[in-house]
């Protein structure tokens, strides 16, 4: 069976895991984002190329920067943009996701744009698309439950592309609560793919998945032990709104092991990057003089961010 | 058919712009021949600063029916395009597609003061009302559309036309 997200000729139709994707597919992206950064620049941020397309950014969860940049990236691109705050509308009043999607398809929708709480709504849609014969809409996935956020994972590899330049000789670390998280998830399968030779994983034991070793990641639990001689360093925002249980002491004592200290830093490469998807919780696992000091590259993964998103949008509806 | 030689054009070109210089000539050139032409015009000029480039892909009007074709150049406009004097600078004038494509380029940056077109060399065929002001050589006739002419660049940086069978 072919992947998913491809068409027969091998071009992207739909974006919604970074998992099994091909590098030749991920280094693409990353090529065609790079001049969408300079559109920025101009005196007219806007670019014709998707004129009288209609986006419908379907947010089954609450999200303000994804959702933001996804309606930057698609206005810079002169797309008509709808955004639907669905835990508002239809379906508090029962209507099925599927019956929310043919409805918008009936108002000519080209473009999903899907953020929900439940792995796999996304791929649910693009099957549902697929078999009802309309491979003329897309589908991005904008974060599923735990399962991938690859636009996410798609900007920071463009921002580790943008200050590391080469992927084949870095140490990089990801660390913090890789069990809620989908950013993750579809990090690790992105630098996987591209060819880093040491990736990390630093996090307490309950915050890890089990068999996460097989996903070829050394795995730490001591945070200086993995931050020696980083290039990279990837934190998590601790996902207080997903967990269940008594996973995790106070944020106060979650900080004094777990958190990113100038200290605990000055461990990594002189010159190695701090990145963070945000939003970020200031003092839980990231110290704020290290979020605002002059390793952190957070705001410009935001900026990298429109270019990735608009490179995404416009190679899915050129095909 | 034989062309005339390509370094030879590019001095025609620029004499014919010479005379009409203004304080506030700028170039642009179209990615990749005009790009190349545009730098060669600029050092033959004797203008100050670095020529403008534009890749327009963006602004392509065949996106819809053959979307992007692999990824492009950033633009690369190191001068204020607000009441400048542009000269667009292309390799081959053809449909003028690609012309209308970068003046809607040009104009998302500013409101230049004018703009006209300098081309190599003009092949015939137009599709759209466009004409260039500089044009160093104009075929006898209009070739056919399965031919596709092209400038290239050694290794030398040695500017030659060649005729591709598309």
């Amino acid at each position: 069976m072919r992947n998913p997200q491809l068409n027969k000729h091998g071009e992207l139709q739909h974006l919604l895991t970074l998992d099994g994707l091909p590098r030749e597919v991920i280094v693409s992206i990353l090529d065609h984002a790079a001049p969408f950064t300079e559109v920025a620049e101009r005196e007219v941020k806007k670019l014709p190329l998707l004129r009288g397309k209609s986006i419908f950014n379907l947010f089954f969860e609450n999200s303000t920067r994804t959702r933001t940049t996804f309606e930057i990236a698609a206005k810079r691109l002169s797309a008509d943009v709808v955004n639907l705050n669905v835990s508002t509308s239809s379906t508090a009043k029962g209507e099925s996701l599927l019956d929310t999607v043919d409805n918008l398809c009936a108002m000519q929708a080209d473009m999903f744009v899907v953020r929900h709480a439940a792995s796999g709504a996304p791929v649910l849609i693009a099957q549902h698309l697929q078999a009802t014969g309309r491979d003329h809409i897309h589908v991005i996935n904008a974060g599923d439950g735990r399962h991938a956020h690859p636009t996410q994972g798609l900007l920071d590899m463009y921002t580790i592309r943008h200050y590391k330049r080469d992927f084949t000789h870095l140490t990089v670390a990801i660390i913090g609560d890789v069990l809620h998280s989908r950013v993750a998830r579809s990090q690790i399968a992105a630098l996987t793919a591209l060819g880093v030779p040491e990736l990390r994983i630093i996090g307490p034991r309950t915050l890890l998945p089990d068999g996460i070793e097989k996903l070829g990641a050394r795995i730490f639990h001591d945070m200086r032990e993995g931050l020696r001689g980083a290039d990279v360093v990837m934190m998590l925002r601790l996902q207080n709104e997903r967990m269940s249980g008594a996973l995790l002491p106070t944020p106060q004592e979650y900080f004094k092991v777990w958190g990113l200290t100038a200290e605990k830093l000055a461990l990594a490469k002189p010159d190695a990057i701090v990145m963070h998807p945000g939003p970020l919780n200031r003092g839980v696992e990231i110290d704020s003089a290290v979020a605002d000091g002059a390793q952190a590259v957070i705001l410009p993964q935001v900026t990298f961010g429109i270019a990735v998103r608009m490179a995404v949008m416009s190679m899915l509806a050129g095909q | 058919m034989q062309f005339p030689d390509a370094e030879t054009l590019c001095q025609q070109l620029a004499e014919q712009i010479r005379p009409n210089l203004q304080p506030n000539t700028v170039l642009i050139g179209i990615r990749t021949g005009g790009e190349w032409l545009a730098r060669r015009l600029h050092a033959l000029l004797g203008l100050n600063g670095a020529p403008g480039a534009i890749d327009i892909s963006f602004y392509r009007d065949d996106y819809g029916a053959r979307g992007l074709r692999g990824p492009s150049l950033r633009a690369d406009i190191p001068f204020s395009i607000e009441d400048a004097a542009v000269i667009l600078v292309d390799d081959v004038l053809y449909t003028g597609r690609t012309t209308r494509a970068a003046l809607n380029e040009i104009f998302d940056f500013g409101r230049p003061a004018s703009v006209e077109l300098a081309v190599l060399v003009d092949r015939g065929g137009r599709e759209l009302p466009i004409a260039a002001r500089y044009c160093a050589h104009t075929l006898p006739e209009a070739l056919p559309a399965a031919q596709n002419l092209q400038l290239e660049r050694t290794n030398a940086g040695v500017l030659t036309l060649r005729l591709i069978d598309a």
